[in-house]
């Protein structure tokens, strides 16, 4: 019975001695700090012909590749992209955080971007970025998600605005100046009643994706953006959601969502798995969307496209800043070739080339500027909107308003289709979440 | 007086077992050595772990940043969604095994004398058992797409519901569309199942009982049914263990939506760890309440269970 005891006890203690190992293979005691540690770069990186591991999503794969493809024929480094499914990003880079497998250059969801920059994902090269000759020229979006207590982390890799369009065939039916797309939100909501008012079958004035947090954001942040208000106090840890200009925004489609075909059908459940189809079908009157995904339809549309940027409520513009940012992760132990990588992404020539010349936009404002002559003139007006575009920066922003059934999806749900009156409630529930 | 003697001799044989005893126990531990050794690199490890986990400050950035004791079980208990989705799956699991049960049983009764068409009823109600519950779901992702779907324009003809509307976009319509896809994917592996305890039934018995004049419904009632119970009750264990641990199709479908209204309590622990906290120690903790839960369920079904073998 000893004996048997004994062995029983040799078995709890492998076992045990086996959960250390595992537990101490997984800790990361003495990293994981906000902000990686600044590290000695050359002003240009280094070109030595090493292999660079990347990680990007699938959604920007088009552009991840045209910007590899470029690096990749001009220099010595040479890097291996691999594309990771939009749903797989969060665990693989949680899983290649513990283990210190992450690769050397890592593009994210802008609006993850804090999240990760103050979990000490990305190393800090806040001298490196400073010492861009064209840094004024990029859009900060990308490099303030980034940017935690004065360090810099990320620089923009896709940029993705939103901007108002308008089918104009629509308008002309409806009576409106098919040239003219509103310029405030009083005006965008005369513009979707009337289109509303045509009583066609299944076309609508305007669209919500009422169950997307991301696409939400994406649609209506910028009016309040343009309205003068803030969705967010600077530190990103105060929801200003029930602000004035805020529930003006609101109660712009919950007057659309009051009369017939103000909204287009399925707008209230609406996942964000396919809000850009009605319009593209021809069927929805005006409303915010991505530009990626109307530069296609200029040529080739079933119908004539207006594009604006997004009005606030008094008149004004301004853009969402979405798409991903880029940053070299705490793990490479080829810091000077991946900078090697982003400062040359930085250049204007790279801008040109990646991004303009595909038709993709830029994040250098000189580029979006000058490197369209030969684009759709509506390419002009959508670029001009990143100047004034904005990201939001909050580290728990994407629990508090991305995820599925997050408590600004429930707030948008009461204020455009519920009781209204628990606004107040669902932006204390953000603020819950954006303290943690 | 004799009892006593013979209780020490048991006990020093025992303590100091023979050296043909000792070289059969070794042998003993030989066979069951490699079982053990993957039994406590399999089960007990992983549970080890979750259980340190559980109590521990684990980002999923930023690794293990020491105790959290009790603070991660405190915060499962305070957050709503538990409340919201503890009570959705016990709808589901509820709904899912009264429905799929009986339809496994009239099915099992159904195919399994051997008729002229039913080796290929059999195989048409086994094929979804064939695929896997993420490619099942998929497929019917598809089918409730109101954009590509093909049950959108039919409902909307039978007026009940709109063309553009989505049938996973409320509450009530995404969870019976989970339910019909779960009673498809598994209504032939549980009819299966039935077979087998069907077909264990002696003849005899309903040769007997067809004698003494009992009808097929009596014969249903006082013998299939009653043989048919450690069956009826392990297809039981099975559904609801299975249902409370939805996750897949929940996750492919309807991704907790709308409004959390189906949120499951394995979607929430992946949320927890994953997409909302990122907080690996709260997912841990709820996963350790998960496992006590159904320890405790599973504990009374095989005690029920093993009352009526007695009985």
């Amino acid at each position: 019975m000893a004996r048997h005891h004994s062995f029983r006890t040799g078995a709890a203690v492998l076992a045990g001695g086996l959960l250390l190992a595992g537990l101490t293979a997984c800790g990361s005691d003495d990293e994981g700090e906000a902000g990686g540690d600044a590290v000695s770069i050359p002003a240009e990186g280094t070109d030595d012909g090493t292999t660079l591991t990347m990680w990007t999503r699938a959604p920007l794969e088009r552009q991840a590749i045209n910007a590899v493809e470029a690096y990749n024929a001009t220099h010595e480094n040479q890097v291996e992209l691999e594309i990771l499914p939009n749903d797989d990003v969060e665990g693989k880079v949680g899983a290649a955080a513990q283990t210190d497998t992450l690769p050397d250059i890592l593009a994210g969801d802008v609006v993850r971007i804090p999240y990760w920059t103050n979990e000490g994902i990305f190393l800090d090269i806040t001298e490196q970025i400073d010492s861009l000759a064209n840094l004024d020229d990029l859009q900060q979006g990308h490099i303030d998600a980034g940017t935690i207590e004065g360090g810099k982390h990320t620089l923009p890799f896709v940029t993705d605005i939103s901007v108002m369009v308008w089918n104009k065939d629509l308008y002309e039916q409806a009576g409106l100046d098919p040239e003219q797309g509103p310029q405030t939100l009083d005006e965008f909501v005369e513009h979707a009643t009337a289109v509303a008012a045509l009583d066609q079958e299944g076309v609508a004035g305007s669209y919500l994706a009422g169950q997307s947090g991301g696409a939400l954001v994406f649609k209506l942040l910028p009016s309040i953006w343009a309205s003068g208000g803030e969705p967010l106090s600077a530190d990103g840890t105060e929801a200003m959601m029930a602000s004035d200009e805020a529930t003006a925004v609101y109660s712009a489609y919950r007057q659309l969502a009051e009369i017939d075909n103000g909204l287009g059908a399925g707008s209230r459940d609406e996942t964000g798995a396919t809000w850009t189809a009605p319009f593209q079908e021809g069927n929805i009157g005006v409303m915010p969307y991505p530009f990626t995904a109307v530069t296609g339809m200029f040529e080739d549309g079933p119908f004539e496209v207006g594009v604006a940027p997004i009005p606030g409520v008094d008149g004004g513009g301004s853009t969402f800043l979405g798409g991903d940012a880029i940053g070299i992760s705490r793990s490479s132990e080829n810091a000077a070739q991946a900078w090697n990588f982003m400062a040359w992404l930085m250049s204007d020539e790279a801008q040109q080339t990646v991004f303009a010349d595909n038709n993709d936009t830029a994040a250098n404002l000189t580029v979006l500027a000058e490197g369209y002559a030969d684009a759709d003139p509506r390419t002009a007006i959508a670029n001009a909107t990143v100047a004034d575009g904005r990201t939001p920066v909050a580290v728990n922003f994407n629990e508090a308003f991305n995820a599925a059934g997050s408590p600004w999806q429930l707030l948008i749900q009461d204020a455009v289709w519920g009781d209204a009156s628990t606004i107040e409630a669902h932006n204390d529930a953000i603020n819950a979440i954006l303290a943690q | 007086m004799a009892a006593e003697v013979a209780a020490t001799a048991v006990r020093r044989a025992v303590r100091t077992p023979s050296p043909r005893g000792r070289k059969d126990a070794l042998r003993g531990w030989a066979f069951v050595a490699p079982t053990a050794i993957l039994v406590v690199g399999l089960f007990i490890v992983p549970i080890g772990l979750v259980a340190f986990m559980s109590g521990s400050d684990w980002s999923l950035m930023g690794g293990n940043r020491g105790s959290n004791f009790p603070d991660n079980f405190t915060n499962v208990l305070a957050d709503p969604l538990l409340g919201q989705s503890v009570s959705f799956t016990l709808r589901y699991t509820l709904l899912t095994t009264l429905i799929l049960m009986p339809i496994a049983f009239l099915l099992a009764l159904l195919v399994q004398e051997a008729r002229r068409w039913n080796n290929v009823l059999r195989t048409a109600i086994l094929v979804p058992s064939a695929l896997g519950i993420a490619s099942s779901s998929l497929l019917f992702y598809a089918l409730y797409s109101p954009q590509v779907g093909p049950l959108n324009p039919i409902l909307d003809q039978l007026g009940l519901m709109d063309v553009r509307e989505s049938i996973l976009g409320t509450a009530n319509g995404a969870l019976w569309a989970t339910v019909v896809l779960v009673v498809w994917r598994f209504a032939g592996y549980y009819m299966i199942l039935t077979m087998v305890g069907l077909q264990a039934i002696p003849g005899d018995i309903y040769e007997a009982a067809s004698l003494d004049g009992a009808s097929k419904v009596t014969q249903l009632r006082k013998i299939t049914l009653p043989l048919l119970r450690p069956t009826i009750a392990m297809t039981m264990i099975l559904s609801i263990t299975g249902s409370l641990l939805a996750f897949d199709q929940f996750y492919i479908l309807t991704k907790g939506g709308p409004n959390n209204e189906t949120m499951t309590i394995v979607l929430l622990i992946y949320k927890y760890a994953f997409e909302t906290k990122k907080d690996l120690g709260m997912a841990a903790a709820l996963s350790v309440l998960v496992l006590v839960a159904l320890v405790v369920v599973n504990l009374f079904q095989l005690r029920a269970l093993r009352g009526r073998d007695k009985d």
